[in-house]
């Protein structure tokens, strides 16, 4: 026994220093850019690849660019005084060959309201929340094509007329009759009689002049081949993985021999194809298009590729549904129509949109077969030598990049915007 | 009452009708009889059409052009071959070049999207970010557009040939292409090759045997100092042996243009890189997919193993991720060879080039050509497809599912 006291401390404990902050902008620094050796030498590495291809990207575009001037003179660095960035008043000068190519100036009236007839039905098909999408799709997938078709190539009224009957009695089938389909035989109606108004009015005697497709250049051209190749590929898809997925042996064999054929080949064979041999496959007096040519040619291919895409949409519905479609005493047709191939199609928008877009980025492969879409207008474009200095060609390059980046990186944004939407329920 | 069982339906006519029409039966079948009624139909019509038009503008039909002579020249050919050489050389000249720009397009490709991804998957916020801004910027442009860019705006930036980039007194970078040594056969060549044999086949018996110990004893052996020993040191054994391999032939100025060496063409140079930037983003993303596709607590049982990040990447995450990439990996290479084909654009002597292009023009046997063409390109595919699929069963039997 002693009389020993148990330790008691007589003082508080040194405090201890402060944790290292990991919030904040000094924590961002520490945890994410210099918390190891390793890591320190990665960012310092980075920051000089920024510094050495960043800032002399923004001084090419920005800085030491030249925005006004007539001709090349104005983009010269001995005129200049400094070296010479981007010469924008070539691209300035070039605009209207860069949008429409050769189209009559009188007439590009007709490709403004084309562009805006384009946007105007687009863009509520594009925004979820807005209704009456399916007479919204019939619009834009099968009366739009029409119109365009008139207001871009020219013809007369009459045609016109006739062609606007007969589209507004489809809708008026397809959307269901007399049951249902009212509404959409109105509106088609409506929308041929505003266009028909606009064209007589604006047209010379109640007709367009007919407008060569050899005229057609730039933007318009990388428009009208990517728009038309999504619309015309997206019937010859939805057949093909149809096909692909019967089990009547014949077709499914042709289907997939098809789908395989084209998806193997590359398009710029295909687009050879399409321009030397089809004029051989028709009868000599019957003469195609060289635009139409490649449109034919583009539809197959994307068809071949969209087929892919829907088919794989048809995969992820339950199996459930068609049994129960078949259940109900539903048709095979009925039960394709109503119960599977819209919830597929629902399912692969993002897919659709994705291949929508390397679409328009293959679009440029037309300039290989003697059409000057935006890139073949710009490349075109080089060769004049009122604007011929050494940075014309960055120049022109860097705007048609811009044009393609926004386009592409647009929809590759609305691309992912529906994917999440469609796969909400799935999150965390 | 007596209600007697129905008898069974027949088992062979159900068959029967199932094998011709599938589940829609006689219906299916006479649906897929009218089919195929149309399709031959429009394919008389082609072949009939194709024929009289063919007549009317006297092009001869057939493969016999194949055996003609060419008459133009090639500024890149892997084979001997001059302008008195026949089509079907004109034709193996393309299709290697078309390979040639496709396998050196695919491994760059590799590695520079590896590369990316790792970046992009780098707990370094600038460096994912670098990574993140270069897929989305390549994504989004054309690669013809790229291919144009590469080979006219900078190709063509470059000096010409007395003011080349020079990169060690050996290589020299102008507007007419890239000028390397070029390697001539010495006395030892053969010595040599043997020994890089021997060299590789020892290291994979070093390998196999570490393995052994490793699986049997627990006890890992560093083996690399032996392998860089033995890649290096045989074949230098071998050259201070048996005389000098090779002597490299280095290019010269000579007035206004490089003489001697080797030269790439500007037009390859162009499209390897444009080719490789364009595929290496898209694979880029798919091996970042990939990887995320791995369970965390994977990478998190490696660190808790003390294996370091590199480790945990090699061993446990990357052949788990190989099989969800493998399959989008081969599309990418198979993109990547009929991309090769815009070769066309800048005139790179590949296969659409100098056969579907100055062939078809000189011949006119559009059928014959674009036909073959296509073929070739299918065949690839196929071939590319199978192997891919033979790799892809390889790991998905070593990883015992």
């Amino acid at each position: 026994m002693s009389d020993e006291v148990a330790f008691v401390r007589q003082e508080l404990v040194p405090e201890r220093a402060a944790p290292v902050r990991t919030t904040g902008f000094v924590g961002f620094l520490r945890t994410r850019l210099f918390n190891t050796p390793t890591n320190t030498l990665l960012t310092v590495l980075s920051a000089l690849l920024i510094w050495f291809t960043v800032v002399p990207t923004i001084r090419f575009l920005l800085v030491d660019a030249v925005w006004h001037g007539a001709d090349r003179n104005a983009c010269l660095a001995e005129n200049v005084g400094h070296p010479v960035g981007a010469c924008w008043p070539y691209v300035t000068a070039k605009l209207t060959q860069f949008i429409y190519g050769f189209y009559p100036a009188a007439e590009r009236w007709r490709v403004n309201l084309t562009f805006l007839l384009a946007a105007l039905l687009l863009l509520p098909l594009l925004i979820p929340r807005l209704p009456a999408k399916s007479l919204n799709a019939c619009l834009f997938f099968i009366a739009f094509p029409v119109v365009a078709f008139f207001l871009l190539h020219g013809g007369g009224m009459t045609a016109f007329a006739v062609s606007g009957a007969i589209i507004s009695i489809l809708l008026f089938l397809l959307s269901g009759g007399t049951r249902t389909g009212w509404l959409a035989l109105g509106v088609s109606l409506a929308w041929f009689v505003g266009i028909g108004i606009v064209i007589d009015s604006m047209g010379d005697a109640g007709r367009l002049p007919i407008v060569d497709t050899r005229l057609w250049g730039g933007l318009l051209v990388t428009l009208v081949v990517s728009v038309t190749g999504i619309v015309a590929s997206m019937p010859i898809g939805m057949a093909l993985a149809l096909g692909r997925r019967s089990t009547i042996p014949l077709i499914r064999i042709f289907s997939i021999a098809f789908i395989e054929f084209w998806r193997g080949v590359p398009l710029i064979t295909v687009l050879f194809f399409a321009t030397y041999m089809l004029p051989l496959f028709v009868p000599a007096n019957f003469t195609i298009d060289g635009l139409m040519r490649a449109l034919i040619g583009i539809a197959v291919f994307a068809g071949a590729y969209n087929a892919e895409v829907i088919r794989g949409g048809m995969l992820a519905i339950p199996r459930g549904q068609s049994e129960a479609a078949s259940a109900l005493g539903l048709s095979w047709w009925k039960t394709t129509g109503l119960i599977v191939m819209p919830q597929a199609l629902r399912h692969v928008i993002p897919g659709l949109v994705n291949s929508f877009i390397s679409l328009f980025k293959d679009t440029s492969l037309v300039s290989i077969v003697a059409l000057f879409d935006l890139l073949g207008t710009v490349r075109a474009s080089f060769a004049d030598p009122v604007w011929a200095t050494p940075t014309m060609l960055f120049t022109g390059f860097a705007f048609a990049g811009i044009i393609y980046f926004s386009f592409c990186f647009g929809m590759s944004r609305y691309s992912l915007f529906v994917e999440r939407r469609l796969n909400a329920h799935r999150r965390n | 009452m007596s209600t007697d069982t129905r008898p069974p339906p027949s088992q062979f006519a159900a068959k029967l009708r199932r094998a011709v029409g599938g589940r829609a039966g006689w219906g299916g079948f006479a649906l897929q009889i009218l089919f195929v009624a149309v399709l031959a139909w429009i394919g008389y019509e082609i072949v009939a059409n194709a024929r009289a038009n063919l007549q009317s503008e006297r092009i001869a039909s057939g493969f016999g052009f194949l055996s003609n002579t060419a008459g133009f020249d090639v500024s890149q050919t892997l084979i001997p071959y001059s302008g008195s050489d026949t089509y079907s050389r004109v034709f193996l000249v393309g299709l290697l070049n078309t390979l040639l720009v496709s396998v050196i397009g695919i491994v760059l490709a590799t590695v520079i999207g590896f590369i990316v991804a790792l970046g992009r998957l780098s707990p370094n916020w600038l460096l994912s970010r670098i990574s993140g801004a270069y897929v989305e910027l390549i994504r989004n442009l054309p690669v013809l557009f790229q291919i144009l860019f590469w080979y006219l705006a900078v190709l063509s930036a470059l000096p010409n040939p007395r003011q080349s980039i020079a990169l060690f007194d050996g290589f020299f970078l102008n507007s007419r292409g890239l000028f390397i040594p070029k390697p001539i056969a010495g006395s030892g060549l053969e010595a040599l090759a043997l020994a890089v044999l021997a060299a590789i086949v020892s290291v994979i018996l070093l390998r196999q045997y570490a393995r052994w110990r490793l699986f049997n004893s627990g006890k890992a052996i560093t083996i690399w100092p032996y392998v860089i020993g033995l890649l290096v040191g045989l074949p230098l054994l071998a050259g201070l042996v048996f005389g000098k391999p090779f002597t490299l032939e280095f290019p010269q100025l000579k007035g206004f243009n490089f003489a001697g060496g080797a030269r790439v063409i500007p037009e390859f140079v162009a499209l390897t890189v444009a080719l490789s930037l364009y595929t290496a983003a898209f694979i880029a993303e798919i091996v970042r997919a990939g990887i995320q596709s791995v369970n965390k607590g994977q990478m998190e049982a490696g660190a808790s193993l003390g294996l370091s990040r590199g480790s945990t990447l090699r061993l446990i995450v990357v052949p788990q991720a190989l099989r969800v990439i493998l399959p989008p990996l081969t599309s990418q290479y198979l993109n990547l060879t009929k991309n090769s084909s815009l070769a066309v654009a800048i005139g790179y002597p590949d296969l659409v080039s100098v056969f579907a292009g100055t062939t078809l023009s000189q011949t006119g046997q559009a059928v014959e050509i674009i036909a073959i063409t296509m073929g070739i390109y299918l065949l690839l595919s196929l071939v590319t497809s199978a192997i891919m699929n033979f790799y892809g069963w390889r790991i998905s039997r070593s990883m015992g599912t």
